[in-house]
């Protein structure tokens, strides 16, 4: 089983890199998974990841791409809801890539 | 000899409650598990079942089954007693029998 | 990609209905059936789902699933309305019969963006005689 390496534990993931065990994420983690992704976090990212990570608190579910979108731009604006500003930050898709390193599960729905 | 009966079904979707009433001895105990806890509702129209045995059975329900279903302890019918894992060892532990029901 | 405009009936627009009969943790059906619903939330279709049986056990509140090393995925049920799945039938014979009541039940609810976002219950209580009509009203019927 692949995993993260963070000074000196493992993180184990799954063959597309979603860690396997929820609990085991850290900001430190996600910074790792970020570099993994070839993505340097910003303010604008962590917005995102926070986001993604109350959601599924709240829900217990990873939402798909488009109720991403669109809880975003409900609580952020639609200068932030929408496609363009958000596939900037996350150009392999704003739900699959930012949950990964939100280490959330793959998000249900998403096709 | 008392037995120890376990129901895992719901008393709404399957006979298997209603069958291990209807063959309990008086005396037996009737531990309900998973979908079984259903049964230890009140004012369900299974509770009737139990009702019909006038207390001569020891009934009890796993608490984590209870609480994983929403199912506060005052809504448990009076008379069942609610156990946690150790007292579903001790339960096995004092009958020499223990029934499954499935 | 962009959210169309919901217009039940329209032409390519099928009645999907998702009856739930089962009770969450003693069996997969519940669980999966959500998921479906969730996956196929995506292709714009009107949507509805069905409770009745056991399946009313599903939507019940207060569900603490620590004890039994399970997911609870109950809070999930309140994340349909962003799915825009926002119409959940709920028998009443069936919660009568379990000794419940429509206060048991979640508070479920959805925000209608045609309204302002105005917060609307999801839930609707009907009978067991209008269980039958929204069932025969369907184009497709999935049953879990």
């Amino acid at each position: 089983m692949a995993a993260y390496q963070m000074n000196g534990t493992t993180v184990e993931h799954d063959e597309e890199g979603y860690i396997l065990e929820l609990n085991a994420w850290s900001e430190e983690l996600a910074k790792v998974i970020a570099e993994d992704e070839k993505i340097e976090m910003t303010d604008e990212h962590w917005e995102v990841v926070n986001f993604l990570r109350d959601y599924y608190e709240e829900y217990q579910i990873a939402p798909a791409v488009r109720v991403l979108i669109k809880q975003i731009k409900k609580s952020m604006g639609k200068e932030k809801g929408n496609n363009k500003y958000l596939y900037a930050l996350f150009p392999y898709g704003p739900a699959k890539q930012a949950c990964k390193i939100a280490g959330l599960p793959k998000p249900t729905g998403c096709v | 000899m008392p037995i120890l009966h376990t129901v895992n079904k719901s008393p709404f979707e399957k006979s298997t409650f209603k069958s291990c009433l209807d063959h309990a001895r008086p005396g037996d105990a009737v531990l309900l598990i998973e979908d079984g806890v259903y049964a230890a509702t009140k004012g369900t129209a299974a509770a009737g079942l139990i009702a019909a045995r006038n207390g001569d059975l020891a009934l009890y329900a796993l608490g984590a089954d209870l609480a994983a279903r929403g199912i506060s302890e005052k809504s448990v019918i009076e008379g069942i007693s609610v156990v946690d894992y150790g007292g579903f060892v001790d339960l096995v532990a004092e009958h020499d029998v223990s029934q499954a029901w499935l | 990609m962009t959210t169309q405009e919901e217009l039940p009936g329209a032409s390519g627009t099928k009645r999907f209905l998702y009856v739930n009969r089962r009770a969450p943790y003693g069996t997969i059906y519940a669980l999966e059936s959500l998921e479906v619903v969730l996956i196929g939330a995506a292709f714009d279709q009107d949507v509805s789902l069905a409770f009745f049986d056991d399946g009313v056990y599903q939507i019940v509140k207060g569900q603490d699933t620590k004890g039994i090393g399970m997911k609870n995925f109950s809070p999930t049920y309140r994340a349909l309305g962003d799915y825009e799945v926002t119409k959940l039938y709920v028998e009443k014979e069936a919660l009568e019969e379990r000794g419940l009541s429509p206060d048991d039940l979640m508070d479920i609810t959805y925000e209608d963006e045609d309204d302002d976002w105005a917060e609307k219950p999801s839930i609707r209580i009907v009978s067991r005689s209008e269980m039958t009509e929204i069932m025969a009203a369907q184009d497709v019927i999935l049953s879990f």
